[in-house]
């Protein structure tokens, strides 16, 4: 068959790595020239729809193990751009695009009660170029392309998280530090890509792949993967690189909050997969020592400083955010580990906090829009007065500890038998103590819930259903999870094979 | 999953579901009294197998592992929670009934686990589902009650979990079956079913908590952990000789304590532990004939316990307290509840013709027969005791001792039918034990009423008897009784309270001082990490861009560090 007609049969079936990130990339636009606030949240919910709709599709495709690969434009890699779906990247991709949808259909009476309607187009615009940059990060098989999505992401997050300042003033300040420090990482990770390219004069992560494990490493390569894994650290949150996410989580608004927790670390934690086990090999003792002696004190580090820093904070939204935090922590063990359990603890922790904090943000989100913020000495008795947000919240708050029967505990259970099989019997026996600090923050707030009196003279509502249906669609998934665990298990599983077999 | 094939414990989790669906009343309180008919007869209905293999993560869960062991335990909590929420059924309160029929379920679905992950998930199941019972009262000093209890019944479960864990990577099986002391795997294991089963030392949760349940709350409560944690070791320690001197310790130390305490509920709790004491050393022991006495005794002791349970809690029902110092004389009004706390009373003492004396005998013949003189000279003694403090104790500073002037009224119907019940049921196995005999773990060659028996257990609770009927003349009447006779015992009773009360106010100090010492250390380490977690702390600061930018550049110096050397 040549070439011409191989270009001619291609299918839409066949775009879809593409139309992935290019359908939400067209809505952005087109919800601002549109000018209608009735009509943007469908145009945005429908694009992000359609998003999830070609994740789940790419994700069966890929879960036998099987790569796609869309050259874009037609032009072959390495010098084209390729996008490749594998197990490891569908799997995120259906995790975003999934969050985000959710999080839309929450969205349309928030956005509509917090945000100045002057700027809610703006605001779906600006949600909708955010998920184009995290799908792209996700999608691309090309290493300065990540760099531009990734700029395309933090660019509108930077913009969702000042949006707060309707509300909070503080969101400024808080999404002005986000900028830097975003920046900073940035540029360090472009700094990487520099050297990478220096070295081999290639941008395709395939092919990079080859050329470094072709030439051996040198300074060159150490120095850029030292850059690499420092850059993208900050966007993770790696722990002492954390200091943005308490801030900009608080005082961003909570359906931004929900997005980002749920989506933005993740993806930032599957590039570092990406990077660490399919670019660079771990073959490599550099790094391996860096995994050894940088990442693992740190993860452990963040497991418990986070934590307990969680269990004294008296606002539910810097809680919550210190504990993301912490949970990175675990995700980031399990990556250190450099086995094919922990990185499957890795992903699936991934997918399953993701979950379960979305539907925690999004709870905390109908408390600030009944109560006017998040403090706990605001939600004293709410556990009465919004029977249903909160049974979701206690649900989330469950899987956060890692209770049998959710979500949370099916991670933990991995990420425990990885440290088992590694024989640290020491870093198990600190995850489960870790957990624990879990069970106090969020028994902190089951108390202040359904424990104490409501104050005198406060009547609050429950919020609409349309908000309850998408947090309890992610409470009941993240119990869902915890039982059924045949989908998130093989697409780990598959995920970090794929992750360790390279290219 | 077949019908006939439904686990108990599932029947129980779905009528609790259910059952918040049924308006309150007569529907709620009758769906909660079929309940337990319908395990029951799922639960009679199996045939000794392995049903409901689960896959789950490589593991294969074995939901129901029937054997007669596992059976006999099943019913008598099927029986239980019938009695349990028949007693209950005035309550409207969703959160007891609801827990009430969660705990019995998890209880129940424990006894059944085939392997250890199961029984892990029911046993945290337990623990979560009983503590509302206790919140139930809703009071500030049982929710803090609750809470400790709560930590200990769930760290209970975390060391049963990291036992499990280490099992299984030992062995590479997580079947629950007859497990040797030696490695850390089975001593976490060990340790957990100790907590639950209130081992001395880790027994404080007992009597600290059942007394602050809800009336029926305590009558529920004092049948299921206990005795989950007793089934748990029998099925996986038994013949461990270890517990035949913790057990028989265990039946020692709460007579002490029994004795000096004046809430009635408390002196149950204590009389509770010492009772598991004698279940422990059968299990320790390990016999046949033991273990049948510890299943027998296991089943007639949840009878008698919760018979006791329920007549103080339906005196404390009508008057509101339950202190041995405020009450007395009350036969005057409550007739039935006095008979039926009697034949509590004569059961838990074991005498002839009443549950206690047909189970209890097994367990103390096993011990002699095996040789532990010691032990069974423990035994006996604690028999004493038992008869002291639950046998005369209870009834006789609540119905009788002098007269309080309270007139309540009667007990109400169902809870009088309850404990009718009960009563019924714990003369039939005292006169008639064969059925029970039948349903036990293995052949069972044994005659309660034999002369030796008979003669042996009247004498020593007609001994026991007449020293409290002289103590008490003597407590009235001090100068002249005295004088007048029994020197030796006059010495041994005063003596002996004053020797008692001594070792109990050393334990109590040693026990007060060591907890004020730690609580004193975790508060100050509580108190350093707020100050450096805390909002205000050092790691919480939240507005450095500079930090941050520090902290790049050294962990990019630290990173090109460990790449470099």
């Amino acid at each position: 068959m040549s070439a011409g007609s191989a270009t001619a049969t291609l299918t839409l079936a066949q775009h879809l790595p593409v139309l992935q990130v290019v359908v939400p990339l067209l809505a952005a636009p087109l919800c601002v020239l549109l000018g209608s606030r009735k009509l943007v949240w469908p145009l945005a919910f429908i694009a992000s729809a359609i998003t999830f709709l070609i994740a789940t599709l790419l994700l069966m495709k890929v879960l036998d193990g099987s790569v796609i690969s869309y050259h874009i434009g037609g032009w072959a890699p390495p010098l084209g751009i390729e996008y490749r779906i594998d197990a490891a990247n569908a799997f995120v991709l259906f995790l975003v695009s999934g969050i985000s949808t959710i999080v839309l259909l929450y969205a349309r009476e928030y956005v509509a009660a917090i945000i100045p309607p002057a700027s809610q187009l703006l605001f779906y615009a600006c949600f909708l170029l955010c998920l184009t940059g995290l799908l792209g990060v996700a999608a691309t098989g090309d290493a300065f392309n990540t760099f531009v999505f990734l700029e395309i992401s933090s660019l509108s997050t930077y913009v969702l998280i000042a949006m707060g300042a309707g509300r909070d003033k503080r969101a400024l300040t808080a999404a002005f530090d986000y900028l830097i420090m975003g920046t900073i990482g940035a540029t360090f990770f472009v700094i990487g890509i520099g050297l990478l390219y220096m070295a081999t004069g290639t941008l395709n992560m395939a092919d990079l792949s080859d050329r470094i494990s072709d030439m051996g490493d040198n300074r060159t390569v150490r120095a850029a993967f030292a850059f690499i894994v420092v850059g993208m650290g900050l966007k993770v949150a790696i722990y002492p690189l954390h200091l943005w996410l308490p801030n900009a989580y608080t005082h961003a608004p909570s359906v931004v909050t929900a997005f980002l927790a749920a989506t933005a670390t993740k993806v930032a934690i599957y590039v570092l997969m990406r990077f660490m086990f399919s670019v660079f090999q771990p073959g490599f003792v550099f790094e391996t020592y860096t995994l050894e002696f940088v990442i693992l004190p740190f993860a452990i580090l963040a497991m418990f400083a986070a934590s307990i820093v969680a269990v004294f904070q008296t606002n539910l939204k810097r809680m919550l955010a210190y504990s993301s935090i912490a949970q990175i922590g675990y995700m980031l063990l399990g990556i250190s580990f450099i086995t094919k359990t922990g990185l499957t603890a890795a992903i699936i922790h991934l997918f399953n906090h993701g979950i379960t904090k979305g539907a925690l943000f999004m709870a905390v989100g109908a408390y600030v829009l009944r109560t006017g913020n998040s403090f706990l000495d605001r939600l004293e008795g709410l556990g009465k007065a919004m029977p249903w947000t909160s049974a979701a919240f206690v649900i989330g708050g469950l899987s956060l500890i890692g209770v049998p029967g959710t979500a949370g505990f099916i991670s933990k259970w991995v990420l425990i038998t990885a440290a088992i099989e590694k024989g640290w019997w020491l870093v198990a026996v600190l995850i489960v103590a870790s957990s624990l600090l879990a069970v106090i923050y969020i028994w902190k707030v089951i108390e202040v819930l359904y424990m104490r009196e409501v104050p005198d003279g406060a009547h609050h509502q429950e919020v609409p259903g349309s908000m309850l249906v998408p947090i309890w669609i992610l409470a009941l998934s993240s119990i869902y999870f915890g039982f059924d665990t045949s989908l998130t298990m093989s697409a780990a599983n598959t995920a970090a094979d794929s992750l360790l077999s390279g290219f | 999953m077949l019908i006939d094939q439904f686990p108990p414990a599932f029947t129980f989790i779905l009528a609790a579901i259910v059952l918040l669906a049924v308006p309150q009343g007569r529907a709620r309180g009758a769906l909660s009294l079929i309940v337990p008919i319908v395990a029951a007869l799922q639960v009679w209905n199996y045939d000794t197998g392995i049903y409901n293999q689960v896959e789950f993560f490589g593991f294969t869960l074995e939901l129901m592992r029937v054997d007669k062991l596992s059976t006999i335990f099943g019913l008598i909590f099927c029986l239980a929670a019938f009695l349990g929420n028949l007693f209950a059924w005035h309550v409207r309160d969703s959160v007891q009934q609801v827990a009430a029929l969660l705990y019995a379920g998890a209880a129940i679905g424990a006894v059944f686990a085939g392997d250890l992950i199961t029984l892990f998930i029911y046993w945290e199941g337990t623990a979560i589902a009983s503590v509302f019972l206790i919140w139930a009262r809703r009071t500030e000093g049982a929710y803090h009650t609750g809470l400790r209890y709560l930590l200990i019944q769930i760290g209970s479960g975390v060391i049963l979990l990291a036992g499990v864990v280490l099992c299984y990577r030992e062995t590479g099986s997580i079947t629950f079956t007859k497990m040797t002391l030696g490695t850390l795997a089975t001593w976490l294991i060990f340790i957990a079913f100790g907590i639950k089963c209130a081992f001395p030392l880790l027994h404080n949760w007992l009597q600290d908590s059942y007394p602050a349940a809800t009336v029926t709350g305590t009558v529920i409560l004092s049948a299921f952990t206990t005795k989950l944690a007793v089934y748990a070791l029998a099925r996986g320690f038994p013949g461990t000789e270890l517990l035949i001197y913790i057990g028989a310790v265990m039946t020692v130390f709460p007579v002490f304590f029994a004795e000096i305490e004046n809430d009635l509920r408390r002196v149950l709790a204590y009389s509770l532990n010492n009772q598991l004491g004698f279940m422990v050393v059968g299990v320790g022991i390990g016999t046949e004939m033991s273990l049948n006495g510890t299943a027998s005794h296991a089943f007639a002791h949840i009878l008698y316990k919760a018979l006791l349970f329920m007549s103080v809690g339906a005196v404390l029902f009508r008057t509101g307290t339950s202190k041995a110092s405020e009450l007395g004389g009350l036969y005057r009004t409550m007739p039935l509840t006095t008979v039926f706390c009697l034949v509590g009373a004569a059961s838990i003492s074991a005498f002839p013709l009443f549950s206690g004396f047909v189970t209890k005998s097994l367990i103390l013949d096993a011990t002699a027969s095996n040789h532990y003189t010691l032990v069974w000279i423990m035994l006996l003694f604690a028999s004493a005791g038992v008869l002291s403090h639950s046998g005369i104790k209870i009834p006789f500073f609540t119905f009788f001792a002098h007269d309080s002037g309270m007139r309540p009224k009667e007990a109400p119907f169902h809870m009088l039918l309850a404990m009718g019940i009960t009563a019924f049921l714990c003369i039939f196995i005292g006169v008639y034990p064969d059925p029970l005999y039948a349903l036990l773990p293995y052949e069972v060659e044994f005659h309660p009423y034999t002369v030796g028996h008979v003669i042996g257990q009247l004498q020593l609770l007609l001994f026991a008897l007449l020293a409290f009927g002289v103590l008490m003349r003597t407590g009235i009447h001090p100068p002249e009784i005295r004088a007048i006779n029994l020197d030796s015992d006059w010495v041994y009773r005063r003596m002996l309270p004053k020797f008692i009360g001594s070792i109990a106010f050393a334990v109590t100090a040693f026990w007060a001082l060591q907890t004020k010492f730690w609580m004193h250390r975790v508060d100050g380490v509580i108190a350093r990490l707020y100050k450096s977690h805390g909002p205000e702390g050092r790691i919480a600061q939240v507005w450095p861009t500079g930090s941050m930018v520090l902290w790049i550049a050294i962990l990019l110096g630290a990173t090109l560090l460990v790449n470099f050397v």
